[in-house]
């Protein structure tokens, strides 16, 4: 028993018939071909497999395919635009907020939400706004950095707003 | 370069989800292996009937030991590691007769999609008779326990002693006397990337390429050869982009043997990627410990001499490095001077997931039993913490000291680092502040550690004496036609930034500019030979090696510039990727035109071969030996036992600091898992063996919202037994930060009369601490 799905990722539609059990995570990376998109744990606790539907952060582990049918989904390759990164790509790599790398798509796309609702958190804010998603290596202390960074290039009114954030 | 916080090179194709990891190759026709791992922790496999699943959609192939059983005849590699007579039984990449550990692979199923092969695996049906479960380390020795390996006869695998100075006489001298167990929870690495391995072999030309998710691809091709029946030279190993390590892919594992065993029968590439579910049982854990101590000190606070007995828990297997963690036993003397030292260590056999290297290995244990006892001294004798240490410190005129033990430090006054933190935190006000908030009912705590490290293994000759493993650092340093550069290292990172630091290295002394330098590493087809990443090794061994390359290079250059220049070559000058004759720097000829000169034989001098390249192996005189002082701020909520880490000072000095933002960042990461240690991480099993934290709900590792930001201090004593001066720093944060913490923890309670806790230190194991005294102070 298949199902036909249709997801804009990134801006380009995907069609695919997939088994209802097929989660979205494994359609981004499988069948989409977009292997930014991490999996880490198997129970939504470490947030690698962080990408945005509708607008809204989600971890696509827990989503089945079939539930994103008609969705817009952004992944962590749809941030950039072209060579230029996007703020909190940059700033992560401006503050050395990632090592090996693994959660930092996850990381990033988590930060995004974060930003997008609360432009100019506090430390505590997004500590805490980022304790779903696991890091091993910095200890959080330059994520934190970097999103401080990120915030203050994103925030209304500031100098260097481009480049802008996909939407 | 050197010293310069430059950005790392490694990160524009990791923040973009670019990097290529195990799970990400491209793969066609790839063959998706699941393997089916034991239930019971202890049992004897009676049968395996696998015909049902073998009619399930989309499989090709199930194997069992017993299938499997003529191509394994070498067992796993186990290194001997400071224990060489201990009883290593052997472990085969698949239970064969009996399971020994809840998770132990028992069949493997090959099929042409994962689900499918999860699906098949579900069918198939193992019968096991049960046999009791051996957990208890002490229980475990006992004449009447079950026993794991029937050829070992006893669960003993070894009981050795390392002692030296006259113990009996320290404690006859000592006004004080303290006894305390201590307690290494075990613990679970939790790389966010679990293993994963893609092996192709490719019959007729018998060559087998395996990508792994490792930290040691030069051994795994090594292995790999030597237990496949593969010539080395038709073995490749990949460590693509590797997601975490901190020791969890230090071994040759058995899913890197079954996945290229397969692909051998197959014929087709074989994929594994572990599951967090695998990963928390399949892949090695750490600590697991007990250690019992015995302190004579005198009123002073002068510590006389420390009697401490290991428990190690091996787990059901010795591991590849498992007894390698008996070094905490041997560095156990830590920054201090004492007259004797009594140590044993005594590994064990349970019926648990093998043990083996976890950030620190050995060393985190060491320094949280001599950091306990200086703070248990200091209760004792009624003097403060810090003053207990100053009067036990190896002094910088005794350096290079050597240890009761026999082993020499290079270098350290560790009077620096504990001053500088002291002043950070500012020691002094912290416990006014403190006196005044018990004063109002609160438990606010401060904690400190000092410590020293070994690391940057090794010496070829000492390491090969101790461990078995002759280690050492390689590197090529190539410049190309155009004066481009490759540098090809024997490290294999996974995180630490080597493409960026080894580029600065050499660019340091090339004048090369970073940018023009191509860092390559983890793939055994390219270079001579490695000694991989681990122990907090690269930089002292692989970094310098670099630089000594870079020299050879520039010596080479010189040569031919001298040449170029009709001028001897001992009035040639280099600097800045320039070469020109003393006193003329505006005829200089520049390092790529010196390089496009080694391709042109013609122009070269007589006698000189072509190319412009050389490959160091850099064997040092000993190991180095970081150190530093943390200390840690924490409050006790009296109503919840929560602990908050309110403020975190560390002062490290590793040496010369290439990159100091990498160093920074290796720190942050290495604190945070020490705190987990003491606040949240405990591998937990029930009484039948099972792993009751068997996912990331259960078991807690260190989220943004727990950790504190950090402040960093640094001094600078650069190492003598390498050209750049460095030390290791990948291991130094969790080394001291679980002690610090439970320093902090016990120092907030003492006026409840609390003189220890375990780790980890939950919230609810604080608060009936905090009220099995009904809550009343001492």
């Amino acid at each position: 028993m298949r199902r036909r799905v249709a997801v804009t990722i990134n801006g380009a539609r995907h069609e695919h018939e997939v088994e209802p059990r097929l989660l979205l995570v494994q359609y981004i990376r499988e069948l989409a071909g977009l292997t930014g998109t991490h999996v880490g744990c198997d129970t939504s606790n470490c947030g690698a497999c962080t990408v945005e539907i509708n607008g809204h952060s989600v971890k696509s582990c827990t989503v089945f395919a079939v539930q994103a049918d008609g969705a817009e989904v952004t992944t962590i390759e749809g941030l950039a635009k072209g060579t230029t990164l996007h703020p909190l790509q940059q700033a992560f790599w401006d503050e050395h907020g990632l090592q090996c790398g693994f959660c930092t798509p996850g990381m990033i796309m988590a930060a995004k939400q974060l930003l997008d609702r609360n432009p100019n958190p506090s430390e505590r804010e997004i500590r805490l706004g980022l304790e779903g998603n696991l890091c091993r290596c910095t200890g959080y202390h330059n994520i934190v950095k970097a999103v401080q960074a990120a915030a203050k290039v994103l925030a209304p009114g500031a100098e260097s707003k481009a480049p802008a954030s996909v939407s | 370069m050197i010293g310069a916080s430059i950005k790392r090179r490694e990160d524009p194709r990791l923040v973009t989800g670019t990097g290529t990891y195990v799970d990400d190759l491209p793969q066609t026709a790839v063959v998706h292996m699941y393997i089916v791992r034991s239930t019971e922790a202890h049992a004897r496999i009676l049968g395996i009937e696998t015909a049902r699943a073998r009619e399930a959609d989309g499989v090709l192939a199930i194997f069992t030991g017993k299938d499997l059983k003529s191509e394994l005849t070498v067992p796993l590699p186990v290194t001997p590691t400071f224990v060489p007579d201990k009883k290593a039984p052997n472990q085969y990449p698949i239970a064969m007769e009996k399971v020994r550990y809840a998770g132990e692979p028992v069949a493997i199923v090959l099929a042409t999609s994962r689900a499918a092969a999860e699906d098949a695996g579900e069918r198939i049906d193992i019968r096991y008779e049960s046999l009791p479960p051996v957990l208890d380390l002490e229980k475990a020795i006992e004449k009447d326990a079950a026993v794991l390996h029937d050829d070992v006869g006893s669960n003993l695998s070894y009981d050795a002693k390392f002692a030296a100075g006259d113990i009996e006489a320290a404690f006859r001298e000592a006004d004080v006397t303290i006894k305390q167990r201590l307690i290494q929870q075990r613990l679970i690495p939790v790389a966010i990337e679990g293993r994963g391995v893609l092996a192709d072999y490719k019959p007729f030309t018998n060559k087998l390429t395996v990508y792994s998710s490792t930290q040691i691809p030069h051994f795994v091709k090594v292995w790999l050869a030597v237990i496949l029946g593969i010539s080395e030279s038709n073995v490749r190993v990949v460590a693509p982009e590797v997601g975490g390590g901190f020791g969890s892919k230090i071994r040759v594992y058995p899913e890197e043997i079954l996945t290229a065993l397969a692909s051998r029968r197959l014929g087709r590439p074989v994929k594994w990627i572990e599951e967090r579910n695998e990963n928390v049982k399949a892949t090695h854990h750490g600590r697991s410990q007990i250690w019992d101590v015995e302190v004579a000190a005198k009123k002073d606070g002068t510590v006389l001499g420390v009697r401490a007995t290991q428990w190690l828990d091996l787990g059901a297997y010795c591991s590849q490095f498992g007894t390698f963690m008996v070094i905490g036993v041997l560095v156990a003397q830590g920054a201090y001077k004492l007259k004797a030292f009594d140590g044993r260590s005594i590994g064990v056999f349970t019926n648990r997931t093998p043990t083996d290297a976890y950030r620190g290995a050995g060393r985190p244990e060491a320094t949280y039993m001599i950091e306990r006892v200086m703070d248990l001294v200091a209760r004792e004798t009624g003097l403060d913490p810090v003053e207990v240490r100053r009067k036990n410190f190896v002094r910088v005129e005794d350096q290079p000291f050597t240890t009761l033990l026999g082993l020499t430090y290079d270098s350290g006054d560790y009077t620096i680092t504990l001053d500088k933190a002291l002043q950070m935190v500012g020691y002094e006000g912290f416990r006014k502040e403190q006196a005044e908030k018990r004063k109002q009912g609160k438990y606010l705590g401060i904690g400190l550690a000092t410590y020293i490290e070994i690391c940057g293994l090794g010496p070829a000759a000492a390491t090969q004496a101790a461990t078995g493993v002759s280690l050492w650092g390689m590197s090529v340093v190539n410049v190309h036609f155009t004066g481009k550069v490759t540098v090809i290292i024997g490290s294999s990172p996974h995180g630490q930034g080597h493409e960026t630091t080894y580029a600065q290295v050499a660019s340091d002394v090339l004048g090369i500019p970073v940018e023009d330098i191509d860092v390559v590493h983890g793939d055994t087809a390219i270079g001579p030979m490695g000694m991989d990443t681990y122990g907090s090794r690269s930089t002292a061994l692989d970094g310098n090696a670099v630089h000594i390359s870079a020299m050879k290079v520039q010596e080479k250059a010189k040569k031919i510039a001298a040449h170029l220049l009709e001028a001897a070559e001992g009035d040639i000058v280099y600097e800045d990727g320039k070469a020109f004759v003393k006193g003329t720097p505006s005829k200089a000829i520049t390092i790529q035109e010196i390089a496009g000169a080694a391709f042109q034989t013609n122009r070269l001098p007589k006698g000189m071969e072509g190319g412009l390249e050389a490959t160091t192996f850099f064997d040092p005189s000993n190991f180095v030996w970081p150190f530093g002082a943390h200390i840690a701020v924490v409050e006790v909520d009296g109503d919840t036992g929560a602990v908050r880490v309110l403020r975190y000072v560390a002062v490290d000095d590793c040496g010369t600091r290439i990159n100091p933002m990498v160093v920074d960042g290796q720190l942050h990461g290495g604190i945070a898992q020490g705190i987990g240690q003491a606040l949240f991480e405990e591998a937990v099993y029930d009484e039948a063996g099972q792993l009751r934290t068997g996912s990331l709900t259960d078991y807690l590792i260190a989220t943004a919202a727990d950790m504190p930001s950090f402040e960093l201090g640094a001094t600078v004593t650069p190492s003598p037994v390498n050209p750049l001066g460095t030390k290791g720093i990948g291991e130094a944060g969790t080394i001291a930060s679980s002690v610090t913490i439970v320093n902090a923890i016990v120092d907030a309670l003492a006026p409840l009369g609390v003189k220890d806790i375990e780790m980890p230190a939950t919230p609810e194991k604080v608060w009936r601490l905090m009220h099995r005294n009904g809550g009343k102070t001492r």
